[in-house]
C-alpha cells in the first residue's frame, strides 16, 4: 500500500477492484465502512461477483474479469475529456508536460519497438526527448507531451467501448465516472483498493498501473485517504517481498545483477534511475551504489572491499526469468534438480496443478519445511499418482510456526510489528531460520572438506551470530538495520549509508527500524490514548510499531501539499511546510525535512524517480508505456479495440517455447469465463488443518449464475463437472444470483466462481479437487504473475 | 453512554473496591467476580500478530506454565490497543488458537526414498545431512561460472527455493541471504501466486 489500513477512513470515494475486502480482509474493511459511516464516503465495487463487499457498497458494477484496464481507461478518458483532472497537481507532480520522442507510436494494438519473433518490446524505445543537458524537455502544449499522447490513447475508451469490453452498462458507468471526476478537486480524495483480482492476469501490472495513472490525474497519490492500496493475502508477504525472496530483486528493491555487468559501476548504471530534470532529487538513483555496497558489506563483511568491487562477482546473475512459472518449466524440462518449499505448497498454489505434479515428479529431490503436511510433501501419493513411479526424494522437515517464534511481520500498510514468542516449539519442530542456518553450515562444512564449484561465496558469507547454527531474530534484525562500521553503532537512517565500505545494511529501507535506542517495531503507543498517540489526528499513530521507510505512514506524501507546501486539503494534511519552524510537519516527510519549497530550485515532489514526478507514461514495464486493454489469454471474444492483437502480444508462452502441447482452450470448447477466489473462513490451504474453519466451510464448490443453472438444469447442491483444457473439478454447485450474465461485445457471457481452498490434504479427506487444476500456465509480461483470475471452462451436470 | 470495548475492560480493571453503581448504571461487583474466575486470570500476556492475511491484526495471547513445565495457551484475542484492528478479529484470527496448538502437526522429520510408498521417520541429523548433501551435489552439477558470452555469472541453475510469506521478516532475510550466497537464482514467494 502507498497508504495504510486505518488511513482508508480519510477517503471520500473508495474504488474497490479485484478485491473483496468484506470477506477476504474483514478487519481491514472496517476502515472503508468508517469512511462511509463517518464522512459519507461512497464505495464503488467493480467485481464479477456480488459479494458482501458489494452488499454494503453504494454501487456494484458487474464487470467481466480481466477487463479493468478498460474500466479505468474509460474513467481516465472521462476525466481528460471533461477537464476534471487536478490541473495544479498534474502540472506540478506528474510527467504530463514531458515531451515524448517522435518514434512513439501506438497502432492496431501494438506500441513501437515490438519484435514479433521474440514477442518482446524494446522498452527503451519509449523515451522522452532530451536536450543537450541530458534533461527531458517539458512543454505541456506540445502535441507529444505525455498529457496529449494520453488524451489520444484513451480517446478510444468511450462509455460505449467500456460497456462492450467490461459488460458495465453505459449509464451505470457514467454515474460512477461523474463521482470519480469530482475527486479531481483539491478538497476531495479517492482511494483505490485492490487485491489479487487485479494482479492475477496476463495484464496484471497494467491493470494496477491504469489505477495509478487515474489517481495521479486526480491528484490523489501521496495524500491521506488516497493512493493505490494492495490488500495482500499473507501475514508477511510484504516483509518478505521487501527482503527479496524474489528472483528479480535484492533486499530493498535493488535489482538483481544481470549477465554482462562486470562491476558495480555497470550494475548501478544499468539499474539506477537517471536524473531527468535539473531539480529532480533522484534520491534512489543517486544513492543506489551506497545501498548496494552496504548490502554487500552485510553479506560479505571483510571479504567485500573496494579492490574486488565489494564482492560483486559473488552475486549470481540469472540468465533469464526465474520466477514461479519458470521454476516449474525448468523442472518439466528436466533442468531443475531440487526444490525447497517453506510455508507454501506448490501443488495447490501454482497454476495448472496437473502440470505442477509432473514437474515435482521430475525433481531429484524436494524438501518441504512446514508445520503441517501439505499437498507438496504428499504429492507423490496424490490421487491418481502411483508412488512407485515417482523417483523424487522427499524430505519433510517439521517447522515451527508464527506463535512459536519472535520476529516481525510487515502488514500491507508497511507497518512492521514485532511479535513475541508465545509458545515453545511443539514436538521436534525447529525454526525455519535454524534449519536454514544449520543446513548452510553443513554445506559450508562440505565445501571445506571436499572440492566443489566456486566455493568462495559459500565460505565467505557472513554469519556474525553468537551461535551461527542458531541465530536469533533479534541479531538478524540488527543486521538488516545496519551499522556504521567505524563506530560499531547501528544507524538511525539510511541517509547515513555510504558507498566506501564504511557502513552495512541488510535492507536499506529498514534502516532506522532498530537504532541504538532499540527495536522500534515493538512500540505499542496505540489507541489507548489517541490524543497523545495520534498527534496529527490523521490516524498515523507514529508510535505504534514502525513503517518503512523511516516510519513514514503515507508514501509520496510531498505530493499531499502544493508547490508552496500548503496541503491541497487543509482538513486532511499529510505534511505541511511550516515557514516559522523552517521545516515540514505532519507525517514523516517524503522530502528533505528542511527543504524550503518556496525557494527557487526546490526539489521536485517525487524524490524516488528520475523525473522527480509521478509517471503517467513509463518505460519501466514490458508491455507498453500506457496501460492498454488486452483480452485474457483464454477469452470469449476478440478484443474490440484491436481484434488482430487480442491478447497481450508479449506474454511468455512457456509450453510453446518448450515444445509441449498447447494447453489453452477456446470458447468453442470452453464457453464460460471462470475466476478463482478466496473465502472468509480459509486462508489458502493451511486452514484445511483447523477444525473450526473446516466446520464452517467444509467442502469445495463452484458458484454458478442462476440463469445459467436453469439453462443447464442444475439445481443448488447438484454435483457438476467444471473442466478446462488442463483439468477438471467435480464438486457441488452453489446456484446464485450473485453471478449473472453479461453482454460482452454483443455476446451473452456467463462467469463462474471457483474458491481455491481444497486439496487432498487436511481434516476433510477425500475433498481432493485442486481448483488450480483448471488455471492456465501463463503470466504477465512484466511480473509473470499467473492468470488465475480469467480463464475458460465448460460446465456439465453430473 | 457509549463505551468502547477497551473502556469497558478498563472499567472492570480499575473500579476494584468501588461501591455502588458504576457509570454503566449497574453494580459491577458480580461482574468483577466473574472476571476473577476467568481462566486468563494471572496468565502471562504476550503480544503477537495474526498469522493469516496481511491486515496485521495485533493479538494478545494468554499462556500459563503448567506444573510439568509445559506452556498452555489459554486464549488468543484481538489487541484492543492496536490502531489496525482495535481488538477486532475475523473468523480466522478468532480461531488462531486451533492453528497454534494442533494434534495435526508433523511430529518429526520424515523421509521418503525415491519410489517408496510410505514415509520413514528420521532424525534431524539425518534429514539435515541429507539436505546439505543434496544441495551441494545439485549446486556442483548445475553451477555456471561463465556464460556462453564469456560473462562471469556464478549462478546455480538447478536449485529453487519458494516460500516465506509465513516467515518472520528476519527469517525471510536470512533465507534470501543464504540462497543468494549459494548462488541460487530461482527464488520465489507468494507475491506472484
Amino acid at each position: 500500500m502507498t497508504n495504510h489500513w486505518r488511513d482508508i477512513r480519510n477517503a471520500d470515494l473508495i474504488l474497490i477492484n479485484g478485491a473483496n475486502p468484506a470477506e477476504a480482509h474483514p478487519v481491514g474493511f472496517q476502515w472503508m465502512l468508517r469512511a462511509k459511516l463517518d464522512r459519507g464516503a461512497k464505495i464503488i465495487h467493480a467485481d464479477p461477483r456480488f459479494t458482501r463487499t458489494s452488499a454494503v457498497a453504494d454501487t456494484h458494477l458487474r464487470i467481466r474479469t480481466g477487463s479493468d484496464v478498460a474500466y479505468f481507461g474509460g474513467l481516465i478518458n472521462y476525466v481528460l475529456q471533461n477537464e476534471l483532472y487536478h490541473k495544479d497537481y498534474v502540472q506540478y507532480a506528474t510527467n504530463a508536460a514531458f515531451v515524448v520522442k517522435d518514434s512513439y507510436q501506438f497502432k492496431d494494438g501494438l506500441f513501437n519497438g515490438y519484435d514479433p519473433q521474440k514477442r518482446v518490446y524494446d522498452a527503451t524505445s519509449w523515451a522522452y526527448e532530451t536536450g543537450p543537458d541530458g534533461f527531458a524537455k517539458t512543454d505541456i502544449q506540445n502535441p507529444r507531451s505525455v498529457l496529449n499522447l494520453m488524451r489520444e490513447h484513451y480517446r478510444r475508451y468511450t462509455p460505449d467501448m467500456v460497456a462492450r469490453i467490461t459488460g458495465i452498462p453505459q449509464d451505470q458507468f457514467l454515474q460512477v465516472a461523474k463521482l470519480v471526476g469530482e475527486m479531481g478537486r483539491p478538497d476531495k480524495v479517492m482511494t483505490i483498493v485492490y487485491a489479487v483480482g487485479l494482479t492475477h492476469h496476463t495484464t496484471g501490472v497494467q491493470l494496477i498501473r491504469s489505477g495509478a495513472v487515474l489517481q495521479l490525474l486526480l491528484g490523489n497519490i501521496g495524500r491521506p485517504g488516497g493512493g493505490m492500496n494492495a490488500e495482500r493475502g499473507h501475514a508477511n508477504i510484504q516483509g518478505n517481498t521487501d527482503h527479496a525472496i524474489s528472483w528479480d530483486i535484492l533486499p530493498g528493491y535493488l535489482r538483481v545483477p544481470a549477465p554482462g555487468q562486470h562491476n558495480l559501476t555497470d550494475y548501478v548504471t544499468q539499474s539506477a534511475s537517471k536524473k531527468l530534470q535539473p531539480t529532480s532529487l533522484n534520491f534512489f538513483g543517486d544513492n543506489y551504489r551506497k545501498f548496494m555496497v552496504s548490502l554487500m558489506k552485510a553479506w560479505y563483511g571483510e571479504k567485500a572491499v573496494s579492490a574486488n568491487e565489494y564482492a560483486f562477482d559473488y552475486l549470481p546473475k540469472p540468465a533469464s526469468n526465474a520466477s514461479w512459472l519458470s521454476i516449474f518449466d525448468q523442472a518439466l524440462r528436466g533442468k531443475m534438480e531440487g526444490l525447497m518449499l517453506s510455508g507454501m505448497t506448490a501443488t495447490s498454489i501454482g497454476p495448472d496443478s496437473n502440470q505442477v505434479l509432473q514437474a515435482l515428479s521430475k525433481l531429484k529431490w524436494l524438501c518441504v519445511m512446514d508445520a503441517f503436511a501439505t499437498t507438496s510433501s504428499e504429492f507423490w501419493r496424490a490421487p491418481g499418482v502411483d508412488p512407485k513411479s515417482v523417483q523424487t526424494e522427499v524430505l519433510m522437515l517439521p517447522a515451527t510456526h508464527w506463535i512459536e517464534k519472535d520476529g516481525s511481520f510487515t502488514n500491507s500498510g508497511r507497518w512492521a510489528q514485532w511479535k513475541e514468542q508465545v509458545l515453545p516449539p511443539q514436538g521436534e519442530a525447529r525454526h525455519d531460520h535454524w534449519i536454514l542456518a544449520e543446513v548452510f553450515q553443513r554445506v559450508r562444512d562440505l565445501y571445506q572438506q571436499q572440492d566443489g564449484k566456486f566455493p568462495e561465496p559459500v565460505l565467505a558469507l557472513t554469519f556474525p551470530y553468537a551461535d551461527p547454527r542458531r541465530p536469533t531474530l533479534d541479531e538478524i534484525a540488527k543486521e538488516i538495520n545496519g551499522y556504521d562500521l567505524t563506530t560499531g553503532k547501528r544507524l538511525a537512517t539510511f541517509a547515513g549509508l555510504k558507498d566506501d565500505g564504511s557502513t552495512s545494511a541488510g535492507d536499506w529501507i529498514y534502516t532506522g527500524h532498530y537504532p541504538e535506542t532499540g527495536n522500534l517495531t515493538k512500540r505499542r503507543d496505540g489507541i489507548q490514548n489517541p490524543a497523545k498517540n495520534d498527534p496529527t489526528g490523521m490516524g498515523f499513530y507514529p508510535g505504534w510499531a514502525w513503517s518503512w521507510p523511516l516510519n513514514r505512514r503515507v508514501l509520496y506524501n510531498r505530493a499531499s501539499a502544493d508547490a508552496q507546501g500548503r496541503p491541497w486539503d487543509p482538513q486532511r494534511p499529510g505534511i505541511r511546510w511550516d515557514p516559522t519552524a523552517a521545516k515540514w510537519v505532519g507525517d514523516v516527510p517524503d522530502y528533505p525535512p528542511t527543504a524550503d519549497p518556496t525557494k527557487p530550485g526546490a526539489p521536485l515532489p517525487f524524490i524516488m524517480t528520475g523525473e522527480g514526478t509521478g509517471r503517467l507514461f513509463s518505460n519501466g514495464v514490458a508491455d507498453g508505456p500506457f496501460p492498454e486493454h488486452y483480452e485474457p489469454v483464454e477469452s470469449p471474444i476478440d478484443n474490440p479495440l484491436h481484434p488482430s492483437v487480442s491478447a497481450t502480444p508479449v506474454a511468455f508462452l512457456y509450453d510453446k517455447a518448450a515444445g509441449r502441447d498447447n494447453r489453452f482452450g477456446t470458447s468453442a470448447d470452453y464457453p464460460y469465463v471462470a475466476t478463482s477466489y478466496r473465502l472468509t473462513e480459509h486462508e489458502h490451504y493451511i486452514t484445511q488443518q483447523v477444525e473450526h474453519l473446516v466446520q464452517l466451510q467444509p467442502e469445495p464448490f463452484v458458484e454458478i449464475p442462476a440463469e445459467l443453472a436453469k439453462e443447464k438444469g442444475i439445481k443448488n447442491g447438484d454435483k457438476v463437472r467444471v473442466s478446462s483444457k488442463r483439468g477438471k473439478l467435480e464438486v457441488r454447485a452453489v446456484v446464485t444470483k450473485r453471478l449473472g450474465a453479461l453482454q460482452i461485445d454483443g455476446k451473452k457471457v456467463y462467469q463462474i466462481g471457483i474458491p481455491i481452498h481444497w486439496g487432498f490434504v487436511g481434516i476433510n479427506t477425500g475433498q481432493h479437487w485442486l481448483a488450480n487444476a483448471l488455471t492456465p500456465f501463463v503470466g504477465d509480461a512484466s511480473s509473470r504473475t499467473p492468470e488465475f483470475k480469467a480463464f475458460l471452462v465448460n460446465l456439465e451436470k453430473m | 453512554m457509549e463505551l468502547t470495548r477497551r473502556q469497558f475492560l478498563q472499567l472492570g480493571a480499575t473500579s476494584t473496591g468501588a461501591v455502588g453503581l458504576s457509570p454503566l448504571g449497574f453494580d459491577l461487583v458480580p461482574a468483577r467476580q466473574v472476571k476473577q474466575r476467568l481462566r486468563v486470570e494471572g496468565a502471562n500476556v504476550s503480544h503477537t500478530v495474526c498469522p493469516y492475511c496481511a491486515v496485521g491484526c495485533a493479538l494478545v495471547a494468554y499462556t500459563r506454565k503448567a506444573a510439568n513445565g509445559s506452556v498452555d495457551l489459554l486464549q488468543i484475542e484481538g489487541d484492543p490497543d492496536s490502531p489496525v484492528n482495535e481488538g477486532r478479529l475475523c473468523p480466522k484470527g478468532a480461531s488462531a488458537l486451533q492453528l497454534a496448538v494442533s494434534r495435526r502437526r508433523v511430529p518429526s522429520p520424515m523421509y521418503r526414498e525415491p519410489g517408496a510408498t510410505e514415509w520413514k521417520q528420521v532424525s534431524w541429523d539425518f534429514a539435515l545431512d541429507r539436505l546439505a548433501r543434496n544441495i551441494k551435489a545439485s549446486r556442483d552439477r548445475t553451477f555456471v561460472t561463465t556464460d556462453a558470452a564469456g560473462n562471469v555469472v556464478n549462478r546455480c541453475e538447478g536449485i529453487a527455493f519458494a516460500g516465506g510469506a509465513a516467515f518472520s521478516s528476519e527469517e525471510g532475510y536470512l533465507a534470501t541471504k543464504v540462497m543468494r550466497g549459494l548462488g541460487v537464482v530461482y527464488l520465489e514467494q507468494q507475491a506472484r501466486v
